[in-house]
């Protein structure tokens, strides 16, 4: 998809991951949309360095379950205007292979609702793509 | 009105189907190394010939319209290219396609004066007549595909060729052959003719890896290019505006099939059992705009034993826990045909699949406005 963001997430973006303070100071100041779109703008999908793609996901994570249910609307709405509902479907399912405690149920919730905005088709193109999250 | 057959007493999928030119005929192979050519008779079909002469699944049919040729393809690694003798009845000549893997497609050029295969070989074999020889001969294009192509399609000056690959990839060829056809004039993808010149190469996404090439087709101008992919994805590349690529990521399961029935339409199916619609708008969007299957929820008939195993057997499940899916087609879509008209105006559209069933659709033209009553929010 040409859009400013499809770029942004592919060709600018750093394969370092996202920025771990701003993400934190995002949270602490309760911007958590905000630290979620960062989070995903960021995503090294295309970073070879599993080190890198794992930290990317353990931010990610963090930032999923710190966003209430009720929130979880909102967000998806924000990530679907910026063309990143992939990507997030894709970690929602990385998030599954390492359950924490109320991790998965609250990833379920997650799962329902981006789902719900981008169809199955959004879950193909998670198990298509060859660059993992 | 959807109109939908099935053929003969099995319930075997239609690996593929080709129509004749005015379409009394159809051959179709019914999943495995045979091609069945049916007649039509009102409502019914009569099974005309069988043309068995492939050992293995037969991957690919095209019937040239005008010189009422067939070609067949198939997991045998051979190609046949079949005439009907005065009796009516089919005979093979072979291909030599000098390839070492399965064919997987084949199509003929729209002169019908040569046809291309591809194959699991990684390559395309484009193959004319030899008069000389009495005899139909191959010439290879290698570089620079790097898997299995999936699909191919002829633009119409009948030079070039695109082809959908599993490496990704969509590439635009010259299939020109300087022993049987004059030098081509040039067109918007580029002045360059000799055999196997690639003119445009397209990944099926910039962002990531994309998946499988399933279909491509050529618009009815040659000008664009559409294809679908394993990733549920519906691009659109316009060599008259740079090679820019119109992407749209659908919500559906992943589209095998695709066909121009418009200047600016496509119609796409596939393992969602549903054919759809998609335009191109004036801003250069790609947007649904209509769905060929109107079915709602179905209710419900009467069971009887009969329809249970049908209804399995179609669904190509071993247990009976429920039943029909809400949709015309039972199970994935294979391929789409134009039955009425052509890429530039289809009003009729024929889709055959997994479940054995061959249906006729009516494309609702009239452009984006036309298409547009149905979309739903």
């Amino acid at each position: 998809m040409r859009t400013t963001s499809g770029r942004t997430t592919a060709w600018t973006a750093p394969q370092s991951g996202p920025d771990e303070t701003e993400i934190t100071t995002l949270l602490t100041q309760g911007k958590v949309v905000e630290a979620l779109l960062s989070a995903l703008q960021n995503a090294p999908l295309r970073c070879k360095n599993q080190i890198v793609k794992d930290h990317a996901l353990n931010i990610t994570l963090r930032v999923l379950l710190s966003i209430k249910s009720t929130q979880i609307d909102q967000a998806i709405d924000t990530v679907d205007q910026n063309d990143l509902i992939d990507v997030l479907m894709k970690y929602i399912y990385r998030g599954f292979e390492i359950p924490s405690e109320g991790s998965s149920g609250h990833l379920l919730q997650w799962h329902e609702k981006a789902f719900a905005k981008g169809g199955v088709g959004c879950i193909v193109r998670v198990l298509s793509d060859t660059n993992r999250a | 009105m959807a109109e939908t057959f099935t053929f003969g007493t099995s319930l075997a999928s239609i690996t593929c189907h080709a129509w004749n030119k005015d379409r009394t005929q159809i051959a179709l192979s019914p999943n495995n190394h045979e091609i069945h050519i049916y007649s039509r008779d009102g409502n019914d079909w009569k099974l005309a010939d069988v043309l068995n002469q492939h050992d293995l699944r037969v991957m690919g049919i095209d019937w040239a319209k005008n010189t009422n040729r067939i070609v067949s393809c198939a997991a045998d690694r051979n190609a046949y290219v079949w005439t009907q003798g005065e009796d009516g009845k089919w005979k093979p000549t072979l291909v030599l396609l000098r390839i070492n893997r399965a064919a997987t497609c084949v199509k003929w050029s729209p002169a019908e004066n040569k046809f291309a295969v591809g194959s699991g070989a990684r390559l395309i074999s484009v193959c004319y007549f030899e008069s000389e020889n009495d005899w139909w001969v191959s010439k290879h294009i290698k570089k620079p595909i790097r898997s299995t192509v999936t699909s191919l399609d002829w633009h119409p000056n009948n030079v070039l060729l695109v082809a959908g690959s599993t490496d990704y990839k969509v590439r635009v060829f010259s299939a020109f052959i300087k022993d049987v056809e004059e030098a081509p004039t040039p067109t918007p993808w580029g002045n360059r003719k000799p055999l196997g010149q690639l003119m445009a190469e397209f990944k099926n996404s910039l962002t990531s890896g994309g998946g499988w090439i399933n279909n491509v087709s050529f618009s009815s101008d040659g000008n664009k290019v559409c294809w679908v992919g394993h990733d549920s994805c519906v691009s659109i590349a316009d060599a008259t505006n740079g090679n820019t690529v119109i992407r749209l990521r659908t919500g559906y399961l992943p589209f095998l099939s695709c066909e121009w029935v418009s200047p600016n339409s496509v119609v796409v199916a596939g393992y969602s059992c549903v054919p759809l619609l998609y335009s191109l708008t004036a801003d250069n969007k790609l947007v649904l705009s209509g769905k060929l299957d109107k079915s709602q929820k179905r209710e419900s008939s009467g069971i009887t034993a009969m329809r249970i195993f049908q209804s399995m057997d179609r669904n190509m499940r071993t247990e009976n826990t429920d039943t029909v899916v809400d949709s015309i087609h039972q199970n994935a879509i294979t391929s789409v045909r134009i039955y009425a008209g052509d890429k530039s105006s289809a009003s009729k559209v024929s889709t055959s699949g997994v479940d054995g069933q061959l249906v006729i659709w009516t494309v609702e033209q009239g452009g984006i406005n036309g298409g547009m009553r149905n979309l739903q929010i």
